[in-house]
This record gives structure tokens, C-alpha cells and sequence, in this order.
């Protein structure tokens, strides 16, 4: 498995003293330097009990729910940012996760692995068999990645929602740059700080 | 050390840590000290006041010199001071039950344990209108000369935290470094946060919520007709003579209906006879299981709990709304607090359910308060927060050290 680089990314795009919510936020490491560093008012959430119990070791607020039931009670634009940090391909419910990242929060921070990478691909046609690469080690059976999709998608959903990409980061060889166009054969994971145009909506 | 219901129900032993053990407090004694007289009276939210007031607390591990370690744990609707350990005057003060088991919370609190007395001083005091050493209806009224019974003013989770306050400032504890409790003691724990905003640290609330439900309220209701509607009951002035027995038998294994859960009286019961060739024995007594328990969960009550209590502490649980503090409105009386919080249910819990416990975590959200919530996968019902152990201590443990750091 890669580093984190979207870790970092995060940590590095999202400005002191802003309010975050991490969506499925693990272990908690991300929102425990965020909130020791730079003051951030964090909170995440998270469904697997041992690691709310990792995140309360950390110091770090952790609501304990399943994002596949939405985040009823969360007050609209509420927070400055939310995380979904390799989140998304794991939901059962992939669009209602993204509706609400969009309606709690004034921007989303959303990174993926890169379905239509040229290796994915290359595999794929080559062996006839689902892919195990870097990013994505695991046998069809138990892979928690249930929704796996390609930059394109994302993008198209982004269109269709209205729905701004205001930054967008690839990880490609071991680097990251800029997301440039045609990254959808290069980037291996993908991240973009997206916002909605019509705040109004939410 | 085992328990013998445990061997009534044909379940496999409960072990204990007996007081020789590295993991218990040990020994115990109940301190006791008058918090309220006629010069400084404790006034009442009903809007009378009382005194004297003489409150029973016990203090396990030691205050360390800034005394920023204590922990005051609070207890639920029957529980007492006695936490943890084992009681050294049980024979003494006739509180002949502590002779076979110990303190309520024993599997929590001591040391090495969620709430570890090598780190922590932990304190417990017994609540208002109680019967196991503060006073209560059983005590003596000044103004008469004999027992309070029915004359013993309403009292409300406000006033217990009230005279909580009172007995932390008596310590010498400016700031507490946590409230813990479950069910009516999380109640209390949050009312430490609401009433005294920045006079703790921490606050853990399990099993617990900011308002009983409808259900809980009906519930409370009928084990208080039990009691009342007992021949021996006599307006409550049965001190002396023969006391409500049956009625206060009937609320508690109404009561403990509530503690368990559907899966985890079949896991425990599976409809068994009591006669072990698992056939009906055609009467109308005692024939199952199930019966049997709830009948020795009643006797066993009555043996350690007054009925007057009974019904004074079940109406503090009916009355407690953490929203008045905001008027009727939950978030904007979470707006007052200044503390962080540890709020935990349990999935099969219905007495206080996972989504009311969801509903405090969101109101303090909303506020932006430091809020874990955490709903525990268990089978046990209510009764839970006193018996998932294994997956409450490394959460307890936790949080309290993330405290510690931060």
C-alpha cells in the first residue's frame, strides 16, 4: 500500500482553526493532528467499534454511526470542510454519502483510488480477472471496496449535480501534481476539494 | 466468590475479585458527613428545603496533591456508595448482601480496572431521599420526631447534584476530573455539566439520556401503584411494623423487565421449567424459569431497599429533563456546558434506547461540544452498562487517558 499522500494533502489544504468532519475517519489520525496542530474544531464519524475506540485513545470526538444512514441531525453547512478520505468506494450508498457531505458542509474533500488507471485496465484485460494492484490489494471476495469507479464517473456525477471541483490533486508514480485532463489513465488515486453552486439548495 | 442466584438460574458462575485481590479496591468503609443543617439548609427545586442532610460516600485510591484526579461516580435508581470492594462494616450496619458480593461497579472500578484507583481517586455518595445512609424517608423528620415517610419533600436529580456539589467542595475538589455513571446515574452526570459548567472535566453518561421516554414514565408508574397499593403500605408510615413487601417486590421485577432485553431473557430462560424435566406442572405458581428469577430479583430487593425510596427516587427519574435547562429546548441547553463528554448505549437497550441517547449526542454536537458517541452491540438490554465489561473498559480507559493527555 501507498503512503497516505492524501492524508498529508488534506492535512496541508484544510486552513487552522477551520471545523472539519471526517466521514469515515478511522483511527482518527488525520483529525487528531488537525485538531493538536492547527486548532481545527474536528469531529469525525465511524461504524467499526474498535476504532471509535481507537479514536477516543487519540483524544479525538467520534461519532459512532453508519454513513449509509445518512447524517440526519447535522445542521445544514455546518462545517468549513468534510473528509471523505478513501470513504466513498466502501458505502453502500455512495450518492446519499455525497448529498450530505454537500448539505453539512461549505466545501467536501473527497479522494479515491482511480478505477480506469492504465494498469487497472491493463490487468484487467490481460488476465480477464478483477484487478489486485497498490492500491486496490484485495481478491474480489474481500475487498471492502463495493463501489469502485473511475475519475470520470466522479466527474460526471459532479456535472450533473452542479456541483464545483475547485481543486483537484493526482497521485501518479509515487508523486502527486495537479490534477491535469486524461488523468484518468495515470492518477492511481485521485482527491478534490468540490462545493456546491447552489448552497442555496441545502 | 460466587453469586447464588447464579446457580437459581443454572448460569455458570459469576467470579468476583475478593478483597485479597491485586485488581480490588480491598476493604471498604462509609464515610459520613452532614452537608446541610438549620444554619445552611439544602434548598430543594420543589422549592421547599431540608435539614439536616447527612450523606454516606466512600472514597477509593488517592488525591494527588493539585487534587485534579477524582472521578465522581454516580449511581443509578438502587445503587448505593459501595462501588466497589468489599464492605468491612456489612455486619455492622446490617447490610448483610455486601457480606457475598461487591460493590456495584466492582468490575470497573479498582485497581488496573476502566476507572483505575492507582490513577484516579474515585468517589461515590449515596443520593437524597436513598435509603443506604443519606438521609431519606427513613429517616428521622425533625420536626415530628419520627420518620419522614410521605412527609419527605419531592427530590429531583438537580437536588442530588446539588448536594453532590456540596460534598466535592466539602473534599477540598475545586474541579472534577470526571462524572461517570449509568443509566439514572449518567442523568446525574450530565446534570454535574449542566448545572455546574467547567466544574468537570469530563463527563461520561452510559445507558442514559436527557429525558425518561413515555414508556419508562408508564413503567415507573405501576411499580409506584404496586408499592402503594400494598395493604402494609399505610400512606407510607409503615416503619416499625410490616412493610409493603409484595408491592415493592412487584415494582422491582417490573423494574427488572426493563433491564433485560427479549434476546437476552430467551438466552438466559429459553422457556425452561424450573422442574427440569421440561414439561408444565399444571398449577399456577411458580412453574418456569423466567418466574423464578424475577421472583428472587423481588425477595432479594426487599431485603436491602425501602419502598418510600422506591417511590422518591423512580419520581426523580420521571421528573428529570435536562432541556429545562434551555427552556424546553435541548440545544440551547447544551449551549451551558464546558465539558467533554462520553456518551454510550447499548443496541438492545429500550428502557433508554440507542436513538435518545443519539439525540443528546447531536444537541451537543449542534454546540459544537467535544462529543464521542458510541452504541455497543450487546444483547443484555439495559443492564448492559453493568455488564459489557470487556468492551466498556478499553472505551473508559481511553477516553479518560485522552483526558489526562489533553
Amino acid at each position: 500500500m501507498n503512503v497516505r499522500w492524501d492524508h498529508q494533502a488534506i492535512y496541508e489544504i484544510i486552513p487552522a482553526g477551520s471545523s472539519v468532519l471526517d466521514l469515515g475517519c478511522g483511527d482518527g489520525e488525520l483529525l487528531s493532528r488537525l485538531i493538536r496542530d492547527k486548532g481545527v474544531h474536528g469531529q469525525g464519524v465511524e461504524k467499526d467499534v474498535e476504532r471509535v475506540i481507537e479514536c477516543v485513545a487519540r483524544g479525538v470526538p467520534v461519532y459512532h454511526a453508519d454513513l449509509d444512514e445518512g447524517l440526519a441531525g447535522f445542521p445544514d453547512r455546518f462545517f468549513d470542510y468534510v473528509v471523505l478520505e478513501k470513504t466513498l468506494q466502501v458505502v453502500h450508498k455512495p450518492l446519499l454519502v455525497l448529498e450530505e457531505m454537500l448539505r453539512v458542509g461549505r466545501a467536501g474533500i473527497v479522494s479515491f483510488p482511480n478505477f480506469g488507471h492504465r494498469d487497472i485496465i491493463a490487468s484487467f484485460v490481460r488476465t480477464g480477472r478483477m484487478p489486485i494492484t497498490p492500491v486496490l490489494p484485495y481478491q474480489w471476495y474481500d475487498t471492502p471496496n463495493i463501489h469502485l469507479f473511475t475519475v470520470n464517473d466522479f466527474l460526471d456525477w459532479a456535472r450533473t449535480k452542479c456541483v464545483t471541483v475547485e481543486r483537484g490533486l493526482s497521485w501518479v508514480d509515487g508523486r502527486v501534481r495537479s490534477f491535469e485532463e486524461g488523468d484518468v489513465l495515470w492518477a492511481e488515486e485521485v482527491l478534490f476539494v468540490v462545493s456546491h453552486l447552489r448552497p442555496d439548495k441545502y | 466468590m460466587s453469586d447464588p442466584l447464579n446457580a437459581l438460574v443454572g448460569r455458570k458462575p459469576k467470579q468476583y475479585d475478593g478483597p485479597d485481590s491485586p485488581r480490588s479496591v480491598g476493604w471498604t468503609e462509609p464515610c459520613r458527613v452532614r452537608l446541610a443543617d438549620e444554619i445552611n439548609p439544602l434548598p430543594l427545586d420543589c422549592g421547599e428545603t431540608i435539614a439536616p442532610v447527612d450523606v454516606e460516600y466512600e472514597v477509593y485510591g488517592e488525591m494527588n496533591e493539585n487534587r485534579d484526579n477524582v472521578i465522581l461516580i454516580l449511581h443509578a435508581l438502587s445503587g448505593d456508595a459501595h462501588v466497589a470492594g468489599w464492605d468491612a462494616k456489612a455486619e455492622e450496619y446490617g447490610r448483610l448482601w455486601r457480606k457475598t458480593r461487591p460493590g456495584w461497579w466492582d468490575s470497573m472500578v479498582g485497581p488496573g480496572k476502566a476507572f483505575d484507583t492507582r490513577k484516579y481517586c474515585v468517589i461515590c455518595s449515596n443520593v437524597l431521599g436513598s435509603c443506604y445512609g443519606t438521609t431519606g424517608p427513613s429517616s428521622t423528620d425533625p420536626t415530628t420526631g419520627r420518620q419522614y415517610g410521605l412527609r419527605f419533600p419531592i427530590v429531583t436529580v438537580g437536588d442530588w447534584v446539588r448536594l453532590q456539589e456540596r460534598l466535592v467542595t466539602y473534599l477540598g475538589i475545586e474541579r472534577l476530573f470526571a462524572v461517570a455513571g449509568g443509566s439514572l446515574g449518567g442523568q446525574q452526570a450530565l446534570e454535574w455539566t449542566l448545572a455546574y459548567p467547567g466544574r468537570t472535566k469530563l463527563a461520561i453518561i452510559l445507558a442514559s439520556s436527557a429525558r425518561l421516554s413515555d414508556q419508562g414514565l408508564a413503567f415507573n408508574a405501576v411499580g409506584r401503584h404496586a408499592i402503594i397499593s400494598d395493604p402494609n403500605f399505610k400512606g407510607g408510615d409503615y416503619y416499625g411494623g410490616p412493610t409493603p413487601d409484595r408491592g415493592l417486590a412487584i415494582a422491582r421485577m417490573l423494574g427488572h423487565i426493563t433491564y433485560l432485553s427479549e434476546v437476552s431473557m430467551r438466552q438466559k430462560f429459553g422457556r425452561r421449567y424450573r422442574n427440569g424435566n421440561n414439561t408444565p406442572g399444571f398449577h399456577l405458581g411458580i412453574d418456569f424459569e423466567v418466574e423464578s428469577y424475577l421472583q428472587h430479583q423481588g425477595q432479594a430487593f426487599v431485603e436491602r431497599f425501602d419502598a418510600n425510596s422506591y417511590l422518591y427516587i423512580s419520581r426523580a427519574m420521571d421528573y428529570y429533563d435536562a432541556a429545562s435547562w434551555g427552556e424546553g429546548d435541548l440545544d440551547k441547553a447544551c449551549s451551558r456546558v464546558d465539558s467533554k463528554f462520553l456518551l454510550v448505549s447499548f443496541s438492545s437497550d429500550w428502557l433508554y434506547t440507542p436513538e435518545q441517547m443519539k439525540e443528546l449526542a447531536l444537541a451537543l454536537c449542534r454546540n459544537r461540544k467535544p462529543v464521542t458517541y458510541v452504541n455497543i452491540p450487546s444483547s443484555y438490554g439495559h443492564d448492559a452498562f453493568l455488564l459489557e465489561v470487556e468492551r466498556l473498559e478499553p472505551l473508559i480507559r481511553c477516553f479518560l487517558e485522552g483526558g489526562l493527555v489533553r
